[in-house]
């Protein structure tokens, strides 16, 4: 049964992913990034990572994406890639070297671990169990996360205003 | 139960469609995007690493990550929207010079 949902939510996160970089209009690129972010935060609660599926919708599918939609439309969607590509060719050569860099990671990184689990215990992935974790262990990058924060606002401020 | 090596090959998968979407589209936005797509992927990788070894660190990395995906989207698209009002064109292509 889990295998059927991973499989079902595995195919609409790659299928959604490769909608976004092949669809020249780039609000539906939005669009399908915002159901690649969806199901992510499926997979997140199969995991068991329940705060972190709350945070990846409200943050990435919520702020984040309307972010970029706002973007998109103030900047005319579609106009840009409409000509010709003069490097089409070079451009083309990414699809193999692509497959080749999923080969290299699939080979790397999942032959390593893909051994039998150990007797390990899922860990709790509630809201409680990360707070916790956020204010004691990562309390010193929780504190400057603020701060990163606090400087992108001042920086937009600044790029946003209108010079003279 | 299912293994966490198929989450880690999802999340290559992923993040290399990432990678050829940065690499084949010539508008920034959708390069963005794509750049979000692979910052989700290694999200994705470090949640099922996490579970496998069965501590929360994993889970606390992706919150960070995410603080730092909303500061990077905010002041990206503030520069492509003030480039965009300086050149009225908006490909990579065009872009080759720090200054104008």
């Amino acid at each position: 049964m889990a295998h059927v949902a991973f499989f079902a939510i595995a195919a609409i996160a790659v299928a959604s992913a490769l909608g976004l970089i092949v669809r020249p209009n780039a609000i539906h690129g939005a669009l399908f990034l915002v159901v690649n972010l969806g199901s992510v935060a499926a997979l997140y609660l199969m995991l068991g990572a329940e705060f972190l599926a709350a945070a990846q919708v409200i943050v990435y599918a919520g702020a984040i994406m309307v972010l970029f939609v706002f973007a998109i439309m103030v900047l005319i969607p579609g106009k840009e890639e409409t000509g010709p590509d003069p490097r089409r060719g070079a451009r083309l050569a990414a699809v193999p070297v692509g497959a080749l860099l999923l080969l290299l990671l699939v080979f790397v990184v999942v032959g390593r671990w893909s051994g039998p689990r150990g007797p390990v215990a899922a860990p709790s992935g509630s809201a409680g169990a990360l707070g916790r974790l956020l204010f004691t262990n990562y309390l010193f990058p929780f504190e400057l996360t603020s701060v990163l924060l606090l400087a992108a606002m001042v920086g937009v401020l600044l790029l946003a205003r209108r010079r003279a | 139960m299912v293994p966490e090596s198929y989450y880690v090959t999802l999340s290559a998968v992923l993040f290399s469609i990432g990678v050829v979407g940065v690499v084949i589209r010539r508008n920034p936005l959708v390069i963005f995007m794509s750049i979000e797509l692979m910052l989700n992927a290694a999200n994705l990788a470090f949640v099922a690493f996490g579970q496998r070894f069965g501590n929360l660190d994993g889970q606390a990395v992706v919150f960070f990550v995410m603080a730092v995906a909303a500061a990077e989207v905010a002041v990206g698209l503030a520069i492509i929207v003030t480039i965009f009002r300086v050149r009225r064109r908006l490909s990579v292509d065009d872009l080759s010079v720090m200054r104008w």
